[in-house]
């Protein structure tokens, strides 16, 4: 008989009773109860956040098909704050744009609790298990405003699309089951490295499988050549929705590739890198070059995280210890960033309706000059100039990048962040030298002021909790190489 | 021996034969019942190989719910599959170029296919001698034990579809008039009768 352990799962068995129990309460007293439901949905987001980083326990769970070590752990906390932050972010829009109802909360619970399997998963099926629940609440609530033409393209065309990269990842499973003999990621590991050791290289079958389950997973993290779905998704779900995509899901998916590749695949790495350096590397050029000419903002900002994934990879493309903490360090950075830009994107509204045109920021100084110091912030922390957060992300993976000797990578990364400081800088020249048009709506709510304030401390401040941060992705990172 | 091999090749041809002609039937409707006949001869061939359980799940799951509710939609849908199908020609040249590449892929990665030397040892699950234990008994011994998590996983997806496909569907609209038994019944005479006290030779 073997060991439930369920003890190391605890954080997430409360979190799927919580959804359900709340999905009840939900059901029971109708939309009446939205606000009520989101709050609750917040406070047990935050109390599995607490759990996961006061407990101490490593270990694998349900039979070693689930894992709890420091890498998932740190990665788990990462997303419960982005899950958490744009959970809060989104109450007011939904109340406003006649979306309350209560089962988007508990989609997003749903859809958490997916992530958390996800960077938890020990075994291709657990990993495959965690994507599902994830990528299914997504579509779900992609599509959340029914009667909008561009909120149900953009669930359809997502739920099209993930079902084929979803289709992709399991043929390249079942390739590496058929080769391997196991799905675990501990055998597959060792079944590789002693088939290396015994033939010196490995069956075109596994090679093949391997590059099915990257592809797969590329898709998920929307890196070029898989990123097609991405503008369009983020344009036309409703905004809030597109935060959510834009911080937690990415973080998710970005750690479980980086499991997927260090663990069971960790002797397959000269096959590896180059598909990571090339996906890396045609990220960042057209993540920087296709935003210019994006007019409108959610488009950007979708434009902006492929480019931002194509930096994350370049740490796994490293492959090394160092190049995963500068991958950690990065998410970390990200997610601030994002969360607090698309708190920005959510204040631009004029008389009751929602403005998404980068025109629309014109002279933003002048009429709002807080949410414009805000955001020009984390335009400049997103190009990566110092001292804000995003210069010490980049600073992290190209220094992984150098030390494993990639340094055309390194360089292509600098040039490409130059490239996408243009259209990062434009929008603050927008905000600071352009003649304002006409103010947004105000106040934009206690909530929204909060987290505008705690993101950008975070992210100017950034230098003084570096040390701390680096440690933490430090620890993670040899977890998922010494373990 | 020879009878199984004659049932194979019985059932692997209908159920090829059949499957082309699901995707060449005229009518729609014809379509899906040939679905359901590739189904129930995939679901012979499980027989054949000592899947019983997978045979049955697959007549019982596929033929008993998914292809008759199939039909369901495809006689309910007013969808000109005619219509649909004019470009197939157009597509057939590169189509078939795809499909040939990824024929060939396949063969040359079957080709090569060698089990690592260690499988038997480091499998997770070893699979019981079928003389011992019949398939639908080693399934269940392992589904709620070792699959546990899996099992549980799978059901929360099952619940999210659910939630999903009620968000997107269901419609709250005005003006519907639905029964309430309860009102119905506890209605009282005086809410229901009005007496009229009519004159002779008047209208009301």
């Amino acid at each position: 008989m073997m060991a439930m352990n369920i003890e190391y799962a605890l954080p997430e068995v409360f979190l799927a009773c919580a959804a359900m129990a709340l999905l009840m309460l939900g059901v029971f007293r109708g939309n009446r109860s939205v606000r009520l439901v989101m709050g609750l949905s917040v406070a047990s987001l935050v109390i599995a956040g607490v759990w996961i980083l006061v407990s101490a326990q490593q270990g694998a769970a349900f039979g070693g098909l689930f894992i709890t070590d420091g890498f998932s752990r740190y990665m788990k906390v990462l997303v419960l704050i982005g899950a958490s932050l744009t959970m809060i972010m989104s109450v007011r829009f939904i109340e406003r744009e006649n979306m309350a109802r209560f089962e988007f909360p508990i989609l997003l619970l749903f859809a958490t609790l997916g992530m958390l399997m996800m960077v938890s998963a020990n075994d291709l099926l657990s990993l495959y298990m965690g994507l599902e629940l994830q990528s299914l609440s997504l579509y779900v609530v992609a599509a959340f405003r029914r009667d909008s033409l561009r909120s149900s393209e953009a669930g359809l065309k997502y739920f099209v699309l993930g079902a084929l990269s979803s289709g992709m990842l399991l043929y390249g499973c079942s390739l590496v089951y058929g080769f391997a003999g196991s799905t675990s990621f501990d055998d597959l590991g060792r079944i590789m490295a002693a088939e290396l050791l015994a033939k010196g290289s490995i069956s075109v079958g596994l090679l093949v499988g391997l590059v099915f389950v990257a592809a797969g997973l590329a898709f998920k993290v929307s890196a070029v050549p898989f990123h097609m779905w991405t503008p369009d998704v983020y344009e036309g779900a409703p905004t809030p929705v597109t935060a959510f995509f834009a911080t937690a899901p990415k973080v998710a998916a970005l750690a479980l590739f980086v499991r997927v590749l260090t663990d069971p695949f960790h002797d397959l790495m000269a096959q590896w890198q180059q598909i990571i350096i090339f996906i890396s590397i045609a990220s960042m050029i057209l993540g920087s070059l296709a935003a210019i000419s994006q007019r409108n903002i959610k488009r950007l900002m979708a434009y902006s995280s492929i480019g931002h994934v194509g930096y994350a990879l370049v740490g796994l493309a490293a492959g090394t210890e160092e190049g995963v903490r500068g991958v950690a360090v990065y998410l970390a950075i990200y997610i601030f960033m994002n969360v607090g830009t698309f708190a920005c994107i959510l204040c631009m509204r004029q008389r009751e309706k929602m403005f998404e045109g980068i025109d629309d920021l014109k002279g933003l100084s002048k009429t709002n000059p807080l949410v414009a110091l805000a955001l020009a912030i984390f335009m400049f922390s997103m190009a990566g100039i110092p001292p804000l957060a995003g210069f010490f992300g980049k600073f992290f993976v190209f220094m992984a990048a150098i030390d494993a000797g990639l340094y055309t990578l390194a360089i292509i990364g600098v040039l490409t962040s130059v490239i996408g400081a243009f259209y990062y800088l434009r929008i603050v020249k927008l905000m600071y030298f352009d003649e304002p048009s006409e103010s947004f709506d105000r106040p934009i709510g206690r909530e929204m002021g909060a987290i505008l304030f705690g993101t950008s401390l975070v992210v100017v401040l950034f230098i003084l909790i570096l040390s701390p941060v680096v440690d933490s992705a430090g620890a993670a990172a040899s977890s998922l190489f010494t373990g | 021996m020879i009878i199984q091999s004659l049932a194979f090749y019985l059932f692997a041809a209908i159920a090829v034969a059949s499957g082309v002609m699901v995707i060449s039937a005229r009518n729609p409707v014809h379509s899906v019942l040939f679905l359901i006949l590739t189904f129930f001869n995939a679901a012979g061939l499980f027989v054949l190989m000592g899947a019983e359980f997978l045979a049955m799940i697959l007549v019982v799951v596929y033929v008993g719910a998914v292809a008759v509710l199939f039909l369901f939609v495809v006689m309910m849908l007013d969808i000109n599959f005619v219509e649909l199908r004019q470009g197939f020609l157009q597509y057939l040249p590169i189509g078939g170029l795809i499909g040939l590449i990824l024929l060939v892929e396949l063969l040359l990665v079957g080709g090569a296919w060698v089990a690592a030397p260690q499988v038997s040892g480091e499998m997770s699950v070893p699979i019981p001698p079928p003389a011992q234990v019949h398939n639908t008994e080693a399934l269940g011994q392992v589904l709620y034990t070792q699959y546990f998590y899996l099992f549980q996983a799978a059901g929360l997806v099952l619940l999210v579809a659910m939630i999903g496909a009620i968000v997107l569907t269901l419609r709250q609209r005005e003006g519907v008039r639905k029964q309430k038994i309860s009102e119905q019944v506890s209605r009282k005479r005086s809410e229901a009768i009005e007496i009229k006290n009519v004159p002779t030779g008047s209208g009301v």
